[in-house]
């Protein structure tokens, strides 16, 4: 009998966690938002977390997306080909990247390069009592620390993604036309007709834009709330990397119900 | 800490890279350029089947496209499908031009065909294209050669 009890005691305090957990995220993300206002104000905060979110990001994005590009026109060019329409490559590379691989990837790379980096900062800086320390001199750590590099890698992150595609395009382009000799006025022509600038292109952006705030928003509350040990950081950074990650495929999965219905 | 001038410079870099690849993607990969909405003119047409045609198909003329469709809607009062057509304001058609329904390839999709006719008076938008021919329905069409096969009798066809 005191074991079922302690079972529904167990359970009881696991979801109280939770819901409080969730709850303090809301007002944490709402406390960021109302805050912005310093990260525009102040906006060289805002350049240097454009500059470790985004210009440190740009390797990485670039290098992936060439090669996510370069395997999609040699697999695409495989199974094309077998039905004699090995032309419509460039529209299978292209709608791949813009609508889905784009945003995705480069937001899975970016969770993993820039939010474990944001997440690992601000715990540490939590840690070393740093954020304490900016609350005894009055100044507010949420709009001095969280807001910058919240909106750091907000605005980082469409731009990121363009380039993923942009970039994957490219590598296409290379395999596709230069390598394997697909005709390059058909590849560029059939391409330009099947991509709808407002259906895809725009909804790309739009899923990208979604995407930062969700990783971004995610890695400054786990490194906000980050218990204040060298374990407590390594936790939050995996756990940032590990929520934003699923959160990423799932609400790709969400947007694009609701985006590609399929006309 | 880096100096902010050297910060900002490569945060620029970054910002210009992210808005040319962003540029790259509407204009040359969406082509965006292409047939604005402002100078087109509309025109609409009539059909009894459309098959396969899809709003944003291409409409061609001599295999050039001049234009997109832009609508497609149920007529209830005569039961027809009426296609909305965008036409570039550059390619002015004769009013008797007439309009098919045709497949780019053999299992491609589905584009309308402008005929022009030997009217003087042009197309202005608004007017609707009094010939038209519907798409060609493959089971139909197979349909109506079953049927005639069957009508030649059978001691015609075990000639063969």
């Amino acid at each position: 009998m005191t074991r079922v009890l302690a079972l529904v005691t167990d359970l009881g305090s696991r979801v109280t966690a939770m819901i409080w957990r969730a709850g303090f995220a809301a007002r944490f993300f709402w406390a960021t938002l109302r805050h912005s206002g310093t990260a525009f104000r102040r906006f060289h905060l805002t350049v240097r977390e454009l500059y470790f979110a985004g210009v440190l990001s740009l390797i990485i994005i670039v290098v992936s997306g060439l090669f996510v590009g370069m395997v999609l026109g040699l697999q695409g060019y495989d199974t094309l080909a077998r039905y004699g329409s090995s032309e419509s490559l460039g529209v299978l590379v292209a709608l791949s990247l813009v609508r889905e691989l784009g945003p995705v990837v480069a937001a899975l790379l970016f969770a993993s390069r820039a939010g474990s980096a944001i997440t690992a900062e601000i715990g540490l800086m939590k840690a070393t009592e740093q954020l304490d320390a900016m609350e005894m001199m009055a100044v507010d750590p949420v709009a001095r620390v969280v807001a910058p590099r919240f909106w750091g890698g907000v605005l980082s992150m469409p731009l990121l993604a363009a380039l993923f595609s942009a970039m994957g395009i490219f590598g296409g382009y290379l395999v596709g036309v230069v390598l394997i000799g697909v005709d390059v006025g058909q590849f560029w022509s059939q391409m330009q007709a099947a991509v709808d600038f407002r259906e895809d292109v725009v909804n790309g952006v739009i899923k990208s834009v979604v995407f930062g705030i969700a990783v971004t928003g995610i890695a400054v509350f786990e490194g906000y709330d980050a218990p204040p040990t060298a374990e407590g950081v390594s936790r939050a950074t995996t756990r940032t990397v590990v929520t934003s990650s699923l959160a990423v495929l799932a609400l790709d999965f969400v947007l694009t119900a609701f985006m590609f219905r399929g006309i | 800490m880096m100096k902010r001038s050297t910060l900002d410079l490569w945060v620029g870099v970054f910002v210009a890279i992210g808005f040319g690849a962003l540029l790259f993607l509407s204009l040359k990969v969406a082509n965006l350029t292409s047939l604005d909405a402002s100078d087109v003119y509309k025109v609409k047409a009539r059909f009894d089947n459309i098959g396969g045609l899809k709003v944003r198909a291409p409409v061609k003329s001599a295999g050039v496209v001049v234009g997109r469709i832009s609508d497609i809607r149920f007529m209830t009062d005569t039961y027809e499908a009426e296609v909305v057509m965008s036409i570039d304001t550059r390619y002015p058609f004769p009013r008797d031009t007439s309009a098919k329904i045709l497949t780019s390839g053999l299992l491609g999709d589905q584009y309308v065909g402008l005929q022009a006719g030997g009217d003087t008076v042009n197309l202005k938008t608004g007017e609707t294209l009094k010939l038209t021919q519907s798409a060609i329905v493959l089971e139909s069409l197979i349909g109506q050669f079953l049927y005639s096969k069957a009508a030649e009798g059978p001691e015609k066809s075990e000639k063969k």
